[in-house]
């Protein structure tokens, strides 16, 4: 790691890496640390994927500002600069009473108020066309066709990927231990090292709390909100073709059900504090809440076809409920980007945006850098190609003539592309959330050994080394016969 | 003068009858339980000498896979299995195997032997798994 | 696909050069899957007078499941001795290298379509467009998995399938863990219990959310008992725990309805969960082919020849219905084999109005579900059928109208056992109604 830098990101979550590709456009040395093996292993993995229209954003936060401005470069420019599964499947918040009519009414004028286009009421035959799996008791809803969807591992990477294929460098397994000012930078040491910056940014999420209170600025907690999830097999009969909500209530936002760019249902989240930043593990109240909240709008929904389930924590602050995005620290700068709950997912490329703002501010200006290049493509996916297409790609390399993952149709030569990307995959997760092998309906049960000996041979290292996701999860323990031979020895020797 | 019940589950058929025998100093005094004869046979066997085929595996270098499947080549004393896995593990052999190759002679001083179930190739003469 | 993908696509190669790369090739029959099924049905087809057939294996060997299958108990039937995985399988393999059947390994099957057009993928062939005349699916089964009993908690390494774990032990010379749970006693739970215990790992408990075991009586003995290890019926894992390895499972007692009873929970710590919930049929290609599926056992609808409702394709093995026994599925590959030649020779007479077999009562399903084909060649057609629950000392029983075709006796009938029933095909020549009715009666109502 470099000894000192222009600017530090602390985080590699979607707002993390969105801030270091943003930076990357500029003259400034970024550098983003990043606690575990991979980018996107904290809330930003585990949430509803969704890019909120923004109809239902406070105007007078900065979340609400964020939303509406976030979509609109997801629109703009996101989509067209990211090879990134974006679809604009539109949203309906979905009426089942009479009583709810009114906040329908009020949700789309908030939303007309913060200039969200094409906005409308729909009933009757024309809601039954927009989302034909609908609950009969459905009497109208607000439909917000600029409401979308992305897959947001392939997100994170690409911000990942494209900050550093411009320049900006990513330490991962670099967890923050501390910061002190050393005149005019701070010095930020790390489990791996120390690295110096006139920059901070502190995009630590969960975790934003601690790493601020380093700095000295406590006066802000994060407080995780547990949010759980089922997710449907992509065959299920239930076809779901839009963001669903229902009318939120004073005390619940409501479960949402929805697509998700590869065509499986999702269904969550419930909210539940919890004290602990690493409690991610569902709960059968949890679960339970989630399935009866999604059969409110969806009755067809049940067990059946779950493929999976999980937990996600969104870091939110209590006392305000909104983003703390600002410069709490000048010479040497601190800038927080905490307590991006929702919308953060739908609001990152604003943030990012406001984040430099800032930057620029402490440092006067930001130059661009005539180099920048914004594009990114990923690996191909041999899953959305044709035949021929197909054919044509082994052509190029056999490797993507090799299956690996049967259920989602992943080739080898996609897994040595994810190990292989600027920012590459060194786990089992890392690779999944890059090119889905085990993201399936098997769940990896018949790709897992060979996704291990893949990755194994790619990094050079044994594959009882290989690890699921964080340190202490390798999947395998040793080869066999070690056990017998540890456990005796002795007598192994005495009959040799 | 010892006396003592043993309770055995038969495997002759799918029933599974619970057969106790009553043994005096050794001597099998009755047989209960069993449905049918094949039971009694079973369970006297087994009361006297247990014996089980031993299906493991084998250290293999230079192979399309690093273990080669063995067993034992006849039924063995039941309590001499976790010895002979010992006694395995500790065994390498080089790639080709064919079935049928005996990987440990005499395991355990059993009279047994320890033989391959399936042929393993050499790594550069078959094919592999992942390149 | 996004627009940057589409991009990429046509700047590296054109419409039509894509179109170039494609391989084709013509073969009388395609065999999907290189497992016992497919080998027992490519060898049959072959000695039955099909010369052109190609098997299709994803694996870089044949044998399917059978190769990490290393423990001993295959072939009681069909060979008359008892064999391991491997050594089953290697029979059939030598058997179909023999008859020089053209065998494709590393190779992949995207599609079946219902023209028997198959697309095959490998890295040494690239992509091979087949035009079939015939199609058998072998594709084998695939497990349930954690999330198909919906058990809450973390998500740590150390969660495995049993089939994975087995193939990690037995093939890749791996352990996954060293202090087990293992969820299931189906037979694959059992052995794992076993094959786990000998290679050194503790084995705490096998736990079984039915208050019988799914698997064979010998097993319970020789995998479990032979080593003290608990068999705990009518408890499941209501949860697992640990942040990055599974550091225990919190277990619960469940009542007649499956449901955890309240205060009955306790915890085992271990660092390793196996789950045996199960088999479910690998129909995905079959599905894609359009053929019709059997809601109980998750396969094709099939004939007697095990032909699926879209001509020309046929299945067998445990892609049609999930067997207790190997040899029962090259009995029934061996059907289809025989069957798919004589249909390829035109040799095949079909009865005008096909025969229906139904199942009723305690029958679970009933494998073939119609009789389309007159067959002179075979004096006995078995049926094979699966219960509900276990039952002592049953009457099988098979009737047309009030004709009561073939009854046999069962002195135990289990869910896990498949059951098989002869058919006199002499008596389908005159049936008073134009279906079978399977039933199971208690010997005492008869």
């Amino acid at each position: 790691m470099n000894a000192s830098t222009d600017v530090i990101v602390i985080g590699g979550g979607v707002i993390g890496t969105a801030i270091a590709r943003e930076l990357s456009q500029y003259t400034v040395d970024v550098v983003l640390l990043e606690a575990a093996p991979d980018v996107c292993t904290g809330t930003s993995k585990a949430n509803t994927a969704l890019l909120h229209a923004g109809f239902n954003a406070d105007p007078a936060k900065l979340k609400g500002r964020l939303n509406v401005r976030g979509n609109e470069l997801y629109h703009e420019r996101i989509q067209h600069e990211l090879d990134v599964p974006i679809e604009w499947r539109g949203a309906l918040v979905v009426a089942t009473e009479e009583s709810e009519r009114p906040k329908l009414q009020s949700l789309l004028e908030k939303g007309r108020d913060n200039g969200i286009e094409d906005l409308e009421i729909v009933e009757g035959e024309r809601l039954q066309d927009l989302e034909p799996t609908l609950h009969d008791d459905a009497i109208a809803a607000l439909w917000a066709p600029t409401a979308g969807l992305v897959n947001p591992f392939e997100l994170t990477a690409a911000f990942a990927n494209n900050a550093v294929e411009n320049g900006a460098s990513v330490e991962l397994n670099a967890e923050v231990t501390d910061i002190t000012e050393t005149g005019d930078t701070f010095r930020v040491e790390t489990v791996t090292g120390d690295i110096e910056a006139d920059v901070v940014i502190n995009a630590a999420g969960l975790y934003a709390d601690e790493v601020s209170a380093m700095v000295g600025v406590d006066d802000f907690e994060i407080t995780p909100r547990r949010g759980e999830y089922y997710l449907y097999d992509k065959k299920m009969d239930v076809d779901v073709q839009r963001t669903i909500f229902p009318v939120p209530s004073e005390v619940s936002k409501g479960i949402v059900v929805t697509p998700t760019d590869e065509g499986n249902v999702m269904i969550g989240p419930n909210a539940e504090e919890v004290g602990d930043p690493t409690e991610k593990a569902t709960t059968r109240e949890g679960l339970d809440e989630v399935l009866a909240g999604a059969q409110k709008t969806v009755p067809d929904l049940s067990k059946d076809d779950v493929i999976r389930e999980f937990a996600g924590l969104r870091p939110a602050i209590k006392e305000t409920g909104d983003f703390r995005i600002q410069i709490e620290r000048e010479e040497p700068g601190f800038i927080n980007a905490a307590g991006i709950q929702s919308p953060g997912l739908a609001s990152a490329p604003a943030i990012a945006e406001y984040v430099a703002d800032l930057v620029a501010d402490l440092r006067g200006d930001l130059t661009e850098d005539p180099t920048f290049d914004p594009h990114y493509s990923g690996p191909p996916k041999v899953r959305h190609l044709s035949h021929a297409e197909h054919a044509a790609l082994i052509e190029e390399d056999p490797d993507y003539g090799q299956i690996i993952c049967r259920c989602e149709s992943v080739t080898e030569g996609e897994i040595r592309d994810a190990i292989n990307q600027p920012v590459g995959a060194r786990t089992i997760n890392a690779i999944k959330r890059r090119v889905r092998p085990g993201a399936g309906r098997c769940q990896g049960g018949f790709c897992q050994p060979r996704v291990v000996e893949i990755l194994a041979e790619e990094l050079g290292v044994d594959e009882t080394e290989i690890k699921l996701e964080d340190d202490g999860s390798e999947v395998l323990i040793g080869e066999t016969k070690e056990l017998l031979l540890a456990e005796n020895g002795e007598e192994v020797r005495a009959d040799d | 003068m010892s006396t003592e019940t043993v309770e055995i589950t038969c495997i002759a058929c799918p029933v599974g009858c619970d057969v106790s025998i009553d043994v005096e100093d050794g001597e099998i005094q009755s047989i209960e339980g069993n449905t049918c004869p094949r039971g009694a046979e079973y369970a006297k066997e087994e009361y006297r000498n247990p014996t089980r085929i031993l299906p493991t595996t084998a250290r293999v270098t230079g192979g399309v896979l690093p273990r080669v499947p063995v067993k034992s080549a006849q039924p063995m004393p039941k309590p001499k299995l976790e010895d002979a896995m010992v006694e395995i593990a500790a065994v390498e052999v080089e790639a080709p195997v064919e079935l049928g190759d005996v990987i440990v002679e005499n395991v355990c001083d059993t009279g047994v032997d320890i033989v391959a179930t399936r042929d393993l190739p050499a790594a550069e003469d078959g094919p592999k798994a992942v390149e | 696909m996004t627009e940057t993908e589409a991009e990429a696509i046509e700047s590296t190669q054109s419409a039509a050069a894509a179109e170039s790369a494609i391989r084709r090739e013509e073969h009388d029959l395609v065999v999907v899957g290189g497992g016992p099924a497919g080998l027992a049905a490519a060898q049959e087809a072959y000695d039955h007078g099909v010369d052109d057939i190609v098997i299709l294996e994803r694996d870089f060997e044949l044998g399917g499941i059978l190769q990490q299958c290393i423990h001993n108990g295959f072939g009681l039937h069909y060979f008359d001795e008892e064999l391991t995985g491997p050594e089953y399988a290697q029979e059939f393999i030598e058997n179909v290298a023999e008859r020089g059947v053209d065998i494709r390994l590393n190779t992949m099957v995207e599609e079946v379509t219902d023209e028997k057009l198959v697309y095959a993928v490998s890295e040494d062939d690239g992509l091979t467009e087949i035009d079939a005349e015939a199609v058998v699916l072998a594709m084998g089964c695939r497990e349930r998995t954690r999330e198909a009993l919906d058990i809450p908690g973390d998500r740590p390494a150390g969660v495995f399938s049993a089939g994975t774990a087995q193939r990690y032990i037995n093939m890749e010379g791996k352990m996954p863990g060293e202090k087990a749970v293992i969820l299931g006693s189906g037979d694959i739970g059992l052995i794992m219990a076993r094959r786990m215990y000998l290679e050194g790992a503790d084995v705490e408990a096998v736990l079984e959310i039915l208050p019988y075991t799914g698997g064979l009586t010998r097993n319970v003995v020789q995998c479990l008992e032979d080593f003290d290890i608990p068999l705990r019926t009518q408890q499941t894992i209501t949860e697992i725990y640990g942040d990055e390895r599974v550091e225990g499972v919190t277990v619960q007692e469940v009542d007649d309805d499956f449901e955890p009873i309240p205060g009955t929970e306790y915890d085992i710590e271990c660092d390793t969960v196996l789950l045996s919930v199960g088999l479910i049929p690998e129909n995905e290609l079959s599905e894609g082919a359009g053929v019709d599926m059997h809601p109980v056992t998750g396969g094709p609808v099939v004939d007697d020849g095990r032909e699926t409702s879209v001509d020309d394709i046929y299945a067998c093995g445990n892609v049609l219905h999930v067997h207790d026994l190997v040899d029962w599925v090259t009995e029934e590959s061996m059907i289809a084999g025989r069957s798919v030649a004589k249909q390829l020779q035109g040799d095949i007479e079909v009865r005008e109005e096909p025969i229906e077999i139904e199942s009723t009562g305690a029958v679970s399903y009933v494998v073939p579900e119609r009789i389309s084909n007159v067959d002179d060649d075979r004096e006995e057609l078995p049926l094979y059928l699966r219960v509900y629950a276990p039952m002592d000392e049953v009457f099988v029983t098979v009737e047309s109208g009030d004709e009561q075709l073939a009854r046999e006796f069962e002195r135990r009938a289990e869910p896990g056992e498949m059951i098989t029933v002869d058919l006199d095909t002499e008596a389908l020549e005159d049936l008073p109604e134009n279906r079978l009715t399977v039933d199971v009666v208690p010997k005492e109502e008869i």
